[in-house]
């Protein structure tokens, strides 16, 4: 999530590819560097919805379809 | 003769640098600021129009359809609270809006627990605004409160009830929340065939 731009693309890839992997790490490492949060929306078979805040790269489960980077909360 | 004459024009000249200097310091710095480059913004009204569209399609991709449905019609998001004991062992909710603090309630009494004011301010922008579209802010709250409700609540500056959103503006969105719940149902009802009684207030 950006302000003025909604959401941005930042990489894509496949987790099983190698190289992909290794770029996935490098962007989710940089992005929670630059101070960002980082969340996985998930969707459970009752059809409720809810996320899961992940801090490091193993937190985010394998088959996750995207995770989602949006500023910091801060106290308003 | 000479000397008198002397010390009279340092004096002159003294008084007038006092009424000059100023003067000159500022045309100089006016003529510097002529010839300093002025970086160009391309204005774009159209920029968070489209940054607002590109957001309420992600947060129509995480959210529920009920969720989706609700923000559509009401401009909000209930999200049900984890912790039941946090509140004497008692149901909690809160409601998110754009850009204005999330509400703590019980939905059982409509009772006001607190307003949480927490911002997602992007601190790497050197200019402009640093505010989230409307349905980002929206999101960010949703999935900070369902992904890890204690740390959001824990960054947030929680103020009592009525400090930046009037109570009877709350009171009217929790009946138009009523309301809304119960036209869905029975339109659920309608779908499936079945009776719904559900109590008109």
């Amino acid at each position: 999530m950006k302000p003025g731009h909604g959401e941005v693309v930042i990489a894509e890839g496949d987790v099983k590819v190698p190289e992909d992997e290794a770029r996935l790490l490098a962007q989710f490492r940089q992005q929670l560097d630059a101070g960002l949060w980082a969340a996985v929306p998930l969707a459970q078979e009752d059809g409720r919805r809810e996320a899961m805040m992940v801090r490091s790269f193993d937190d985010v489960p394998r088959d996750a379809e995207r995770v989602i980077f949006f500023p910091r909360a801060a106290g308003g | 003769m000479v000397l008198p004459l002397g010390v009279s024009t340092l004096v002159a000249v003294a008084l007038l640098s006092d009424m000059l200097l100023p003067r000159l310091q500022e045309e100089w710095t006016r003529h510097r600021a002529r010839r300093r480059r002025v970086p160009e913004f391309s204005l774009d009204p159209g920029r968070e129009r489209r940054a607002e569209q590109t957001a309420r399609e992600l947060l129509r991709s995480c959210v529920s359809d009920e969720e989706w449905a609700m923000y559509r019609a009401l401009g909000l998001i209930r999200v049900w609270g984890r912790y039941p004991r946090a509140h004497a062992g008692g149901e909690y909710a809160y409601l998110i809006y754009p850009h204005k603090p999330i509400v703590a309630y019980e939905p059982q009494t409509g009772r006001l627990l607190g307003e949480h004011c927490v911002t997602f301010p992007d601190e790497t922008r050197p200019y402009g605004s640093s505010r989230l579209p409307d349905s980002d802010d929206v999101l960010a709250k949703w999935m900070a409160l369902t992904g890890d409700e204690r740390r959001l609540i824990d960054e947030a500056n929680m103020h009592m009830p009525g400090r930046q959103i009037d109570p009877a503006q709350i009171a009217r969105d929790l009946w138009r929340l009523s309301r809304w719940e119960q036209a869905r149902l029975r339109e659920l009802a309608a779908e499936l065939g079945v009776s719904a009684h559900t109590p008109e207030s």
